[in-house]
């Protein structure tokens, strides 16, 4: 192998792209140059330092908005009715004719939601994401929703009870904005994504595992609660009773 | 079948967003390189996914991530056309000969002691890998950043393997030299 060759296939020795014959061919090569052994060392170096750097970009939330705003909404009706609670739209209802097709349509869209919330959740532990308002004080996260939501969430201190208070954000789920109340549990971060209910029907809590991720979700005081986390099942569920009890003790907080 | 379709219409744009829309840092990452302005970056961005949703429905893969970026490459080499035409922004593109016969070996430095580098913050790294001129600086930001195989890149950017090779050794040669002439400025 020359030395031009080697420029070239040192990369791809870098980049794990070569089969093992041709790996072994360049680090011969290598072993036995001086100078293609230090550009190999220089190149290792060098996307090591940009691995560690943070040198992405991430997309502004008005991009966001606007992308969302621009994909076609035709099925306005039902994903608002759907967000605001999980009974069905009137849209869909027009098309269900058999009580068939409105469950499968409707658990589609549940689960589009669950998945949307395990998305938004992901995104949240990005680097700079999780946050907007970072405070561990009820008081001072709960005036900052206000005005920037047509339903501020209710924001309850849980510290006391095991579960820590660190702030909140706005999100985005199914292209609505609504409310992310973060908390901690160890080193686990809890979303808990609140939305205006269509009723004040209460609706008991129930968990599912959606890609590998607990999901809680209810509804009270005509609000829909989703919490999100990586917390095992049973510790989700203390966490989503000591919600309610607290929001049942504190009125609505 | 009025509500039929129109339930398919609803199903395919719902698709789409899960399959899309995670991708939206990844393709605002490479516009901002690409395009290297954020307004630009943002429009193209949007561009990107009006177009994509439109052939969504003859997407096979490959994967999409891949996919998206090669939309987006489509929409940035339509706006360096424009810019081209208005004569606002210098372009740096490089003809297609410069590429075929620069040896790569002026870029390397031909000292055989590995020169250590020094540690760098991410804007100063961006802005060295901003100075990278076109097609160098797309083929090191698939690789380097958004972590595309080469055979991903190729189709990507529409060029042969052996191509994406060349330009990505050039690449990182011109990013360190660029890297340690930096470092011998005092600030």
């Amino acid at each position: 192998m020359t030395c031009d060759e080697a420029d070239i296939l040192l990369h791809a020795l870098i980049d794990g792209e070569l089969d093992a014959g041709h790996a072994l061919e360049v680090e011969n090569h290598v072993a036995a140059c001086r100078r293609c052994a230090a550009a190999l060392q220089a190149h290792r170096e060098m996307k090591a330092a940009i691995a560690t750097a943070d040198v992405r970009f991430t997309a502004p939330t008005h991009l966001r908005q606007r992308i969302e705003a621009a994909l076609p909404q035709s099925r306005g009706a039902s994903r608002r009715s759907l967000l605001a609670g999980f009974a069905m739209g009137s849209a869909v209802s027009a098309i269900a004719a058999t009580g068939l097709v409105a469950i499968v349509l409707r658990d589609d869209d549940e689960q589009r939601i669950a998945s949307e919330v395990v998305s938004a959740h992901l995104r949240s532990l990005q680097a700079g994401h999780l946050t907007d308002v970072i405070s561990t004080d009820q008081h001072t996260v709960k005036p900052w929703f206000n005005g920037r939501l047509d339903v501020s969430p209710p924001v309850i201190d849980l510290t006391a009870l095991g579960f820590t208070l660190i702030g909140g954000r706005l999100d985005y789920i199914d292209g609505r904005a609504l409310g992310a109340v973060v908390y901690k549990r160890r080193a686990h971060v809890i979303n808990l994504f609140v939305a205006q209910a269509p009723n004040a029907t209460h609706s008991t809590a129930r968990t599912e595992d959606v890609q590998g991720f607990n999901i809680r979700r209810w509804r009270d005081h005509g609000l829909n609660f989703w919490a999100v986390s990586d917390l095992n099942a049973d510790e989700l569920a203390e966490f989503s009773d000591k919600f309610e009890k607290a929001m049942q003790t504190n009125g609505k907080a | 079948m009025l509500f039929g379709s129109s339930r398919d219409d609803q199903t395919k744009v719902q698709r789409f967003r899960e399959a899309a829309l995670p991708y939206l840092d990844d393709v605002y990452t490479v516009a901002r390189y690409l395009l290297r302005d954020p307004a630009d970056a943002e429009d193209a961005v949007q561009e990107c996914y009006l177009r994509a949703l439109k052939h969504f429905d003859s997407y096979r893969g490959p994967a999409m991530k891949p996919w998206l970026l090669a939309i987006l490459r489509n929409v940035c080499h339509a706006e360096f056309a424009r810019r081209a035409r208005s004569g606002t922004t210098p372009i740096d593109e490089l003809p297609e000969s410069a590429e075929a016969t620069a040896p790569l070996w002026q870029e390397t430095p031909d000292t055989p002691e590995a020169q250590a580098l020094q540690k760098r913050d991410a804007s100063s790294i961006r802005r060295m890998i901003a100075t990278l001129a076109e097609p160098f600086r797309e083929t090191f930001v698939l690789r380097e950043i958004q972590n595309l195989s080469y055979r991903e890149i190729a189709e990507t950017v529409g060029a042969p393997v052996g191509t994406v090779m060349s330009r990505l050794a050039r690449a990182r040669a011109m990013l360190r030299s660029a890297w340690l002439a930096e470092e011998e400025q005092p600030k």
